[in-house]
């Protein structure tokens, strides 16, 4: 496979990578949303395994491997568990409405690639016009977990922020060295426990998963 | 070599934590923990007089890096001999009052654990000698945290009482406003020694080389007088002392008031003349001015009280105000390249940094004495102790005596050192200086002359006359441990005062290192007898002559009166010759201070209040005359008030960022995030 080529396929899955975000953006639906993020989570897997081959890094197929076992299968599972149990199947809701925000989020994917522009000229690798787009998945993540006020969603807003900083890591440098990506697959994992048992925690307190109830806990004056 | 003064400063140390973790593990036998304990911090104060008095004897410095701390900042000690006079200014008053201690802290058996007393006495004792010790910044402010934490608890100690917790949370901001202040100093003064990118600025010994420029020298000087000035209750940053001393147990108050003030002024000289060391006259003119102000304010405050470890608490404010002339008077001659006067002012400054040591652990000793006999801290209430307590009466007095500074006692001679050292000053190549300099003198004057009127009133009410209170409770003498610790400081303020020569000589290598002269060869010119400083022919005095010349006097006034027995007349005490006074008629505090407040009343915040109860509801037909006085600082209302509503108001603005909602922290920092990329890309 040549480079061009490889380029285009990677340009191609950045694309898609980039569209999952804004799906994820617009979902309403609790179970789409997961969804998406399996579909995010995939495109990332083999944009990496790509990345590693053509690049000669074959760290990258481990990486890419967790990325998929861990982010494709292991956390929409828990996810999906999740909603089952404390039986989450309403539509999520929205702070700001759904045009708002997608005019929010196409104005931070242009401010990106403004941002990225300098990297850009500077940059020799193959995978330099994705790094744009890893950044704006990162603040397309950080606008999600704003714009939602339910629990569950804050947290894949969380973990697609999380999908963002790993294709910048390979887009930019070709990956982080294998032993900080074991660490922060390892993060991520902790962190999806964690995140479940306060959503029971949150759960049984207030009755429901609206962050919003959390306003409760502050300091009256 | 094993045996030097850092060594056995070191056991001092290890033997007071050891103490602590004593009384940690040994919580349940109190009597026996006060016992050892106590014994224990004797030894180690006791430890430290031989370490100090050994460095500045023979002039030895001995530096040491200890295997610990952080990374890269391990901890410095040096004991030279600034470090070793108030390693023993500190240790004697310390070993007094844990003399003292032994008999005092047994009066809370029975009503409360004394461990936390115990624990945080021997923590603080170790903090004050670290601090003095430290020879590293960060080092420095440990100690100067161990010390202000450990003294915050023991001021917290009867914490059931409000006016305890009130006092304590007062005293916990202004500390650590001040620290603040230090470590701020100290900041610019290690950026300053090595820039910074790294950290091996933070050294004393780093410092010291560096010559500061002026500008960022002043910085770090002022911001380092703040803090310590807030430590050392110059006013205005006065107020935690008279709040925080009265309810303190009156061992610690002691503590406090003699020596832990004065690592205050360790640090002072420390900054401005060993480690910055070259500096403009005016930074003296701040001092002094401060000095004056706090002098002068603290007596005139004093007077109005009528607690009287309150009214004690104002005079460490006024001879902290003394001292600070004497450092401020030595910048101004260091400025001006006047070795041998900058000589004569540091020591007349340190020295009575040592005889305010002992002279006001003295009198709170006493005054702890008084309180744990009557219960009592309202002057008002008392009267008459000197037939039940004529031990603790006689100390008290001596205390009186050396804190008015008169002869023969050693407030005398550093009060009249300092006088000395002003009136030297129209030598100065200033004639403003030497225009201003001599009012500084008079109202030095004024100080004395009002501390002597204040003392007069401090013993004459709570010891002489009759019990003044509506019953009069079981007053009983003081036991014999705390007389010890009384009688051991009442013959120091003696010695001082008789023999401040020798004194003198000993410590005359602190001014030679700090300012380049000695005046032990002058002060000392004709003999240990006569205390000489610059030149015989100016000025000279004699403690030994003048205590003689006083004893003679003494003698022979009681001959004279016991030779004929009809020469004393026994008549009811305090009638000022009408007859049938009660004993609620009789002259107090209130009505001694009463000319002062008429003079001065402009200096304070004074409510008077004045109402008739009155039969048949008609003021023709009087039944009780209700007097109300409340005396109060100005500065509070002038400079704290504003502070304190300010900051709320402050916070309340501040607090409105927190609204409890998750989506808006994540809008701070999505928005943080943008501005950075924005901004610094």
């Amino acid at each position: 496979m040549n480079t061009s080529l490889a380029a285009n396929i990677n340009s191609f899955l950045a694309a898609m990578v980039l569209l999952t975000a804004f799906g994820m953006l617009v979902q309403r639906r609790m179970y789409g949303l997961i969804h998406l993020f399996a579909w995010q989570g995939f495109f990332l897997s083999i944009s990496t395994a790509i990345v590693g081959f053509v690049a000669g890094a074959h760290h990258l197929y481990i990486s890419s491997i967790l990325t998929l076992s861990l982010k494709v299968i292991l956390l929409p599972y828990i996810l999906h568990i999740l909603i089952q149990r404390l039986k989450i199947h309403k539509e999520v809701e929205t702070i700001v409405n759904v045009p708002m925000t997608m005019m929010i989020g196409i104005a931070l994917v242009i401010f990106s690639y403004h941002l990225t522009a300098p990297v850009r000229e500077l940059s020799t690798l193959m995978t330099r016009s994705t790094l744009a787009v890893a950044l704006a998945t990162v603040l397309l993540g950080l606008l999600m977990m704003i714009t939602r006020r339910h629990a569950v969603t804050q947290i894949i807003g969380f973990l697609a922020m999380e999908n963002g900083l790993f294709f910048a890591a390979t887009s930019a440098t070709y990956g982080m060295p294998l032993v900080v990506e074991l660490g922060v697959a390892l993060d991520i994992l902790i962190a999806a426990f964690i995140f479940g048992i306060f959503f029971f925690h949150i759960h049984t307190t207030f009755d429901s998963l609206d962050v919003d109830q959390m306003a409760r806990l502050k300091e009256e004056d | 070599m094993i045996f030097l003064p850092m060594n056995i400063a070191f056991f001092s140390i290890f033997l007071l934590l050891l103490a602590a973790a004593l009384a940690f593990l040994f919580n349940r036998n109190q009597k026996f923990l006060i016992g050892v304990c106590f014994s224990m911090t004797t030894i180690a104060s006791l430890l430290m007089v031989a370490a100090g008095g050994w460095a500045v004897g023979k002039g030895i410095t001995n530096q040491v890096i200890l295997p610990m701390g952080l990374p890269d900042l391990l901890f410095h000690l040096r004991l030279d001999p600034l470090s070793g006079f108030f390693l023993t200014v500190i240790g004697l008053l310390s070993f007094f009052v844990s003399i003292y201690s032994l008999g005092y802290v047994k009066g809370f058996l029975g009503h409360r654990s004394v461990t936390s007393l115990i624990i945080f006495y021997c923590l603080f004792l170790a903090g004050m000698f670290m601090v003095v010790l430290a020879d590293d910044a960060l080092f420095f402010l440990i100690s100067w945290e161990v010390m202000a934490a450990a003294s915050y608890f023991l001021v917290m100690f009867e914490d059931e009482k409000i006016e305890n917790r009130r006092a304590a949370f007062l005293y916990i901001i202004v500390a650590h406003v001040g620290a603040i202040a230090i470590l701020l100093s100290f900041g610019v003064m290690a950026g300053l020694a090595t820039g910074f990118q790294g950290f091996s600025g933070y050294t004393f010994d780093a410092m010291r080389a560096t010559n500061f420029p002026l500008g960022w020298a002043t910085a770090a000087f002022l911001l380092a007088f703040f803090g310590f000035a807030a430590k050392a209750g110059v006013i205005p940053l006065h107020v935690w002392l008279p709040e925080a001393h009265p309810v303190a147990p009156s061992n610690v108050s002691a503590l406090m008031s003699g020596v832990m003030l004065k690592t205050a002024i360790y640090g002072i000289v420390r900054v401005t003349f060993d480690l910055i060391g070259v500096f403009p006259w005016w930074w003296g003119a701040i001092v002094l001015i401060f000095g004056l102000v706090s002098a002068v304010m603290g007596v005139l405050y004093a007077l109005m009280q009528h607690d009287l470890k309150r009214l004690l608490a104002y005079h460490s404010v006024e001879n902290i105000g003394i001292i600070l002339i004497g450092i401020g008077l030595a910048m101004i001659f260091t400025s001006y390249q006047m070795p041998l006067l900058a000589a004569l002012a540091l020591t007349a400054g340190l020295f009575h940094t040592m005889n305010h040591a002992m002279f006001k652990g003295l009198l709170f000793m006493g005054a702890g004495a008084v309180l744990h006999a009557t219960r009592e801290r309202n002057m008002e209430e008392m009267g008459g102790l000197i037939h039940k307590m004529p031990w603790t009466a006689a100390f008290f007095l001596i205390g009186c005596i050396s804190i008015s500074a008169l002869p023969p006692f050693n407030g005398f001679v550093s009060e009249w050192l300092t006088f000395q050292a002003f009136l030297l000053s129209p030598s100065l190549p200033s004639p403003l200086l030497n225009l201003l300099i001599p009012m500084g003198a008079a109202l030095l004057a004024l100080t004395g002359a009002l501390a002597a009127a204040c003392f007069v009133k401090a013993f004459g009410v709570t010891f002489l006359g009759h019990w003044r209170g509506p019953h009069k409770p079981d007053v009983h003498e003081a036991g014999w441990t705390m007389r010890i610790g009384m009688m051991l400081s009442a013959l120091t303020c003696l010695a001082l005062g008789v023999l401040p020569t020798v004194f003198i000589d000993w410590m005359d290598v602190l001014s030679e290192q700090l300012v380049g002269a000695k005046i032990a060869t002058s002060a000392t010119g004709i003999g240990w007898m006569w205390l000489t400083p610059i030149a015989h022919e100016r000025a000279a005095y004699s403690g030994p002559i003048v205590f003689a010349g006083i004893m003679a006097i003494v003698v022979i006034a009681y001959i004279l009166l016991h030779a004929r027995p009809a020469a004393i007349k026994r008549v009811p005490i305090w009638d000022c010759g009408f007859e049938k006074i009660t004993q609620r008629m009789q002259y107090n505090a209130t009505s001694f201070s009463m000319p002062i407040r008429r003079i001065f009343g402009f200096l304070f915040s004074i409510k008077e209040q004045v109402r008739l109860v009155s039969q048949y509801g008609h003021r023709a037909f009087p039944k009780k005359l209700h007097y109300h006085l409340r005396i109060r600082d100005l500065f509070w209302g002038w400079l704290y008030k504003p502070v304190v509503d300010a900051s709320f108001w402050i916070s309340r603005k501040v607090g409105r960022l927190q609204q409890g909602k998750i989506h808006v922290y994540l809008i701070y920092s999505f928005v943080t995030i943008i501005v950075l990329l924005v901004f610094l890309r």
